[in-house]
């Protein structure tokens, strides 16, 4: 008798708890990358030779794609309705449907920064396409499609703050970003503040919280991401808008997997010059007010 | 190799401070374990009702939480102010020393009834006889599982890299960063807490044997 009440107790706290997860609406609906979304035509009969990532992608009838789900504009996952939307995601899907993937067969997959390497050559995403800036270390391990957007690294700060207009305002400010990150690498390399004022959290959720709470004085990361942050919550965040470093954003893929990253490539460029990508781009992080333009794209 | 000698800054950082929140937190967590095992095994029952809350509390959280409270939730409640590093050595030693708390209890538990009775009878307080008689005592039996509870600790210090604190457990998310191969990087940082656990089992087997007695 004991035992069952016990479990009756369980089983209905642990219902209540699930319910009370399901709840809570999402704090300050963001205005950004909520729009619908411009679903680009799905092509038909599309062939890669050689390719082995296409391949699986057909044989599964589906695409699996890494995103990120923190980062509003870029790539946001809503917690009530668990759907992703932001730029990152709409070239996702523009790339799918291109492949010949309706939205119905792509798969979204959150890779946070740290496993995106292991991701792709594990496997576990066809291609990844979240804030993944480009870089020769990384080509090492896998490949990049792209640049598809060119960020650089700017400060996230509190509207009031007039003390910091730049990078080298930082000095005695405690400066916040995602644990072992570029950027608050190079916060630390270039001794823009000191090394106690440094502050290190998993997500950037975290920090925007702290810098919220004042106990944190900046947040530090590319500027895209930084905007989406400003946009969600514009009366009490601004973005310093002197970005100093240059990003760019790449789609990751396998690495010996030449034909789809050109087949991609050729996606991207396409994109550009049809006027899609600016259409994607004002639905989503062009509603922060900001321009800008698609980059060129690098084959290598 | 190359991994370890192009970082050693890195790795040579993270792991003093690594320590470092190890030492602090292992001292803190001893000094409070003890503290609340006494408050277990007292005669007062408001004692032995708030020791046993406490541990039923905290050895049912994880850690994560209990990170997660002092470094996002604590602040709001503006008592005093904590720096990462500190609130991570409490979050630390609060989960740690209930754990410490059981083996130290379980330790007085194997001492004999009669030598509190016996120390009572020579008119003792129940203080004098605990921390004279008792504790001396119920700490050399529990030696192995004590060192045990300590490379817990040691191992859970790498939670914190998450709460801003730049120890061993935050260097696979700069190489990751970097691009490196994160395998090998993670081989390295294993092997550092092999040799860091090794020195602690050697502190376990000097007290076992310096503390050994024949019954």
């Amino acid at each position: 008798m004991r035992v069952r009440s016990l479990a009756i107790g369980l089983l209905v706290g642990g219902l209540a708890l699930t319910a009370c997860g399901k709840e809570g609406t999402p704090a300050g609906d963001s205005g950004v990358g909520e729009g619908p979304s411009t679903t680009a035509e799905v092509a038909t009969d599309v062939k890669i030779e050689g390719s082995p990532t296409f391949d699986r992608m057909t044989q599964n009838d589906k695409v699996v794609i890494g995103v990120k789900e923190d980062q509003p504009g870029l790539g946001y996952k809503d917690p009530t309705t668990g759907e992703y939307s932001g730029f990152d995601i709409e070239i996702a899907k523009l790339i799918a449907a291109k492949l010949g993937f309706e939205e119905s067969k792509i798969e979204f997959k959150t890779v946070q920064s740290a496993g995106r390497e292991a991701a792709i050559t594990n496997g576990d995403v066809d291609y990844y396409v979240g804030t993944y800036t480009i870089n020769d270390k990384r080509k090492a391990q896998i490949s990049f499609a792209g640049p598809y957007f060119v960020a650089g690294q700017d400060l996230l700060v509190r509207k009031d703050d007039t003390s910091i207009t730049g990078k080298d305002t930082l000095k005695g400010k405690k400066v916040c970003s995602v644990t072992g990150s570029t950027p608050i690498q190079k916060v630390r390399d270039e001794a823009l503040t000191e090394p106690e004022n440094i502050v290190e959290f998993q997500g950037y959720s975290q920090c925007v919280d702290k810098l919220l709470t004042k106990e944190v004085d900046a947040v530090t990361t590319d500027d895209a991401i930084l905007k989406g942050y400003a946009a969600q919550d514009p009366d009490a965040l601004k973005v310093i808008g002197k970005p100093f470093s240059e990003e760019p954003y790449g789609v990751g893929l396998a690495h010996d997997d030449k034909a789809l990253r050109d087949a991609i490539n050729d996606i991207l460029e396409k994109a550009k010059d049809d006027g899609t990508w600016q259409d994607l781009y004002d639905s989503t992080l062009g509603k922060s007010g900001s321009k800008s333009e698609a980059p060129d794209v690098d084959r290598y | 190799m190359d991994i370890l000698i192009d970082y050693w800054p890195l790795f040579r950082d993270g792991f003093l401070t690594t320590i470092e929140l190890f030492l602090l937190a292992g001292v803190a967590s001893l000094v409070f374990g003890v503290i609340l095992a006494m408050l277990r095994v007292s005669p007062v029952p408001v004692f032995r009702a708030t020791g046993t809350l406490y541990v039923t509390v905290v050895r049912n959280t994880p850690l994560t939480l209990v990170f997660l409270f002092f470094v996002f939730a604590y602040p709001y409640l503006e008592i005093l102010e904590l720096s990462f590093f500190t609130a991570a050595v409490v979050a630390l030693t609060v989960y740690t020393s209930a754990f410490i708390c059981e083996v130290v209890r379980s330790g007085i538990n194997t001492v004999p009834l009669g030598q509190a009775e016996a120390a009572r009878a020579l008119g003792l307080t129940f203080g004098q006889s605990l921390s004279q008689i008792i504790l001396p005592q119920a700490m050399r039996s529990v030696v192995p599982p004590l060192v045990s509870t300590l490379i817990a600790l040691l191992k859970n210090t790498t939670i914190a890299a998450g709460f801003s604190v730049s120890e061993a457990g935050r260097i696979r998310s700069v190489l990751s960063d970097d691009g490196e191969n994160q395998l090998v990087g993670l081989a390295w940082v294993a092997l550092g807490f092999i040799v860091i656990v090794m020195i602690l089992t050697l502190v376990q087997r000097t007290l076992e044997k310096r503390w050994s007695v024949a019954r």
